[in-house]
């Protein structure tokens, strides 16, 4: 029963690192760059809803609402200023704006809100079940969250596969100069990933913080990376591939925390992702890279 | 039968090198130019600055009356001007049917009028309605150039610039793939045509371009320059 906690928490914290996952690989598929300040914008999509919530009282739904939009303009204005006169720059330069993004945002949250940690109120309303006569117990956030992110995978995939902006998405993302030629607009495709990704970003702050209840400028670094490592680890560019990536990831960072170290938890799934890759280098779903001419 | 399109002086960069010389030639409606010339000449660089896709440094470019060399390519194509790149570049990981659902990506005009079209390229190209539902990365090399033209023709072109059709193909396919543009010609679109294979383009064009270089070195009659003791030397090698 033990076990089966760990597994279901650890799912559930899978789930939140699936959908900081999605931000990173679509955006990575169709814009071609790793947007390393993704992290970053569900922190401040948490101290909004932490204001809105929290301090205003306001319904919990609306909040997240709230946060989906702020945290959309947020990314579409960063991709605008930061991103795309970089377009055409190796991609070094985009890399290192990216992490430069990542601080800047990281010291704003500072300057605005200090880095005193704030007690972040669940927006979870749901009460916890309990199952086997009261042997294990699953917590609403942890309900929640599972059902959010296979919602919104269903979602998405549904979008990208069978509508005309996610066939655009998939066609920059295979040649942007081949969609161009389709009629595709190429900026607006990407204005678009970073919208989703950037609202996707903000629910999963939501959950993260709604489970784990700390919020500070930092807490979207460690997460980011963590969905980061499950985009690379599920095959980085493939949707499936950052849900099978982020899920996986939670489930051996919640098992290792558990039967092996606390402390040691963060290198494990650093070295099962080392392992991966040098085993299969695009990742568990990731396309294999055939060039025809 | 007026000027469809008309590139005037231009000159086109890449980084540091001055990759097209300005060259000027024109395209009427109705016709079949080809541009020909060996590899490296600057063939598939005025093609991209054709449809957007490169920026000119001087010059213009007009089609049908309008300029579009300060266009955006994705806007380009809304002007019924769609390009086969080189390579034919299909969504390999698209379906057959996908991919052409892409090229009639612009298109506002109804699903009956789009349904039409697939018709009419699965009735010009029976190939790809067999394959219709297999990823087009996993088509032959001939099949993938019938399904970049065929993308193309979905989004219902006025002028369709094609960019070494045969690049790659058997002898055979070759033929199969000029037998097809010849037949989209005949259905009233205007083809701009550019190629090494300098025999077969001069075969179906009524007039061509000789490019060397980045400029044009000469230009007639198809018939004319396939008779032309320079030509038949430097391209025709005979």
């Amino acid at each position: 029963m033990q076990f089966l906690s760990y597994l279901i928490n650890g799912i559930s914290l899978g789930s939140v690192y699936a959908l900081i996952a999605l931000g990173y690989t679509m955006v990575y598929g169709i814009a071609k760059m790793l947007n390393f300040a993704h992290g970053d914008v569900i922190m401040i999509g948490s101290y909004v809803i932490f204001f809105a919530f929290g301090s205003f009282g306001l319904n919990p739904i609306l909040s997240i609402v709230l946060s989906m939009v702020v945290c959309t303009i947020l990314g579409v204005t960063l991709e605008r200023v930061a991103y795309r006169p970089l377009r055409e720059a190796p991609s070094l330069a985009v890399l290192i704006t990216a992490i430069g993004v990542s601080y800047l945002l990281q010291q704003v949250a500072q300057l605005l809100w200090t880095s005193s940690p704030k007690s972040f109120q669940s927006v979870v309303g749901l009460a916890p079940i309990s199952l086997f006569n009261g042997e294990l117990t699953i917590s609403g956030e942890t309900i929640v969250t599972i059902v959010a992110c296979v919602v919104i995978m269903v979602g998405l995939i549904w979008f990208v596969n069978h509508t005309p902006a996610g066939h655009a998405m998939l066609a920059v993302s295979e040649d942007r100069g081949a969609a161009q030629l389709m009629g595709v607009n190429v900026n607006a495709t990407i204005s678009l990933t970073f919208a989703i990704g950037s609202a996707l970003a903000a629910v999963a702050g939501a959950l993260l913080c709604s489970s784990y209840p700390t919020l500070q400028p930092t807490t979207g670094a460690m997460p980011g990376i963590k969905a980061f490592v499950a985009a690379v680890f599920g095959g980085i560019g493939s949707i499936p591939g950052a849900f099978l990536g982020g899920i996986l990831l939670g489930i051996i960072e919640n098992l290792s925390k558990a039967y092996i170290s606390t402390q040691l938890s963060d290198a494990i799934v650093f070295l099962v992702l080392i392992i991966v890759l040098l085993v299969k280098p695009t990742g568990l779903l990731g396309k294999k890279v055939n060039v025809k001419v | 039968m007026g000027e469809m399109l008309s590139v005037k002086n231009i000159n086109v960069y890449y980084g540091s090198i001055h990759a097209i010389k300005d060259v000027s030639f024109h395209v009427d409606e109705g016709e079949i130019v080809t541009l020909i010339g060996a590899n490296g000449a600057g063939k598939t660089t005025t093609m991209h600055a054709i449809s957007g896709l490169l920026k000119l440094k001087s010059g213009e470019i007009d089609y049908c009356g309008q300029i579009i060399s300060k266009m955006e390519a994705h806007k380009i194509i809304r002007l019924g001007l769609a390009q086969v790149p080189e390579g034919r570049r299909v969504f390999s990981g698209l379906t057959v049917q996908q991919n052409l659902q892409m090229g009639a990506y612009t298109r506002r005009d109804g699903k009956e009028a789009i349904a039409n079209d697939f018709d009419m390229v699965y009735e010009l190209l029976p190939r790809l309605k067999e394959r219709r539902s297999q990823p087009a990365g996993t088509l032959s090399g001939g099949e993938q150039q019938m399904l970049a033209i065929g993308r193309a023709l979905m989004c219902k072109p006025k002028m369709l610039l094609l960019d070494e059709p045969s690049m790659g193909l058997s002898p055979l396919l070759v033929k199969e793939i000029f037998k097809i543009i010849r037949d989209v010609n005949r259905n009233g679109v205007t083809v701009l045509l550019v190629e090494q294979n300098a025999k077969m383009a001069l075969d179906i064009a009524n007039r061509a371009y000789v490019l060397e270089t980045g400029t044009i070195k000469m230009e007639g009659e198809a018939t004319e320059l396939a008779n032309n003791i320079e030509v038949r030397k430097a391209y025709l090698g005979c």
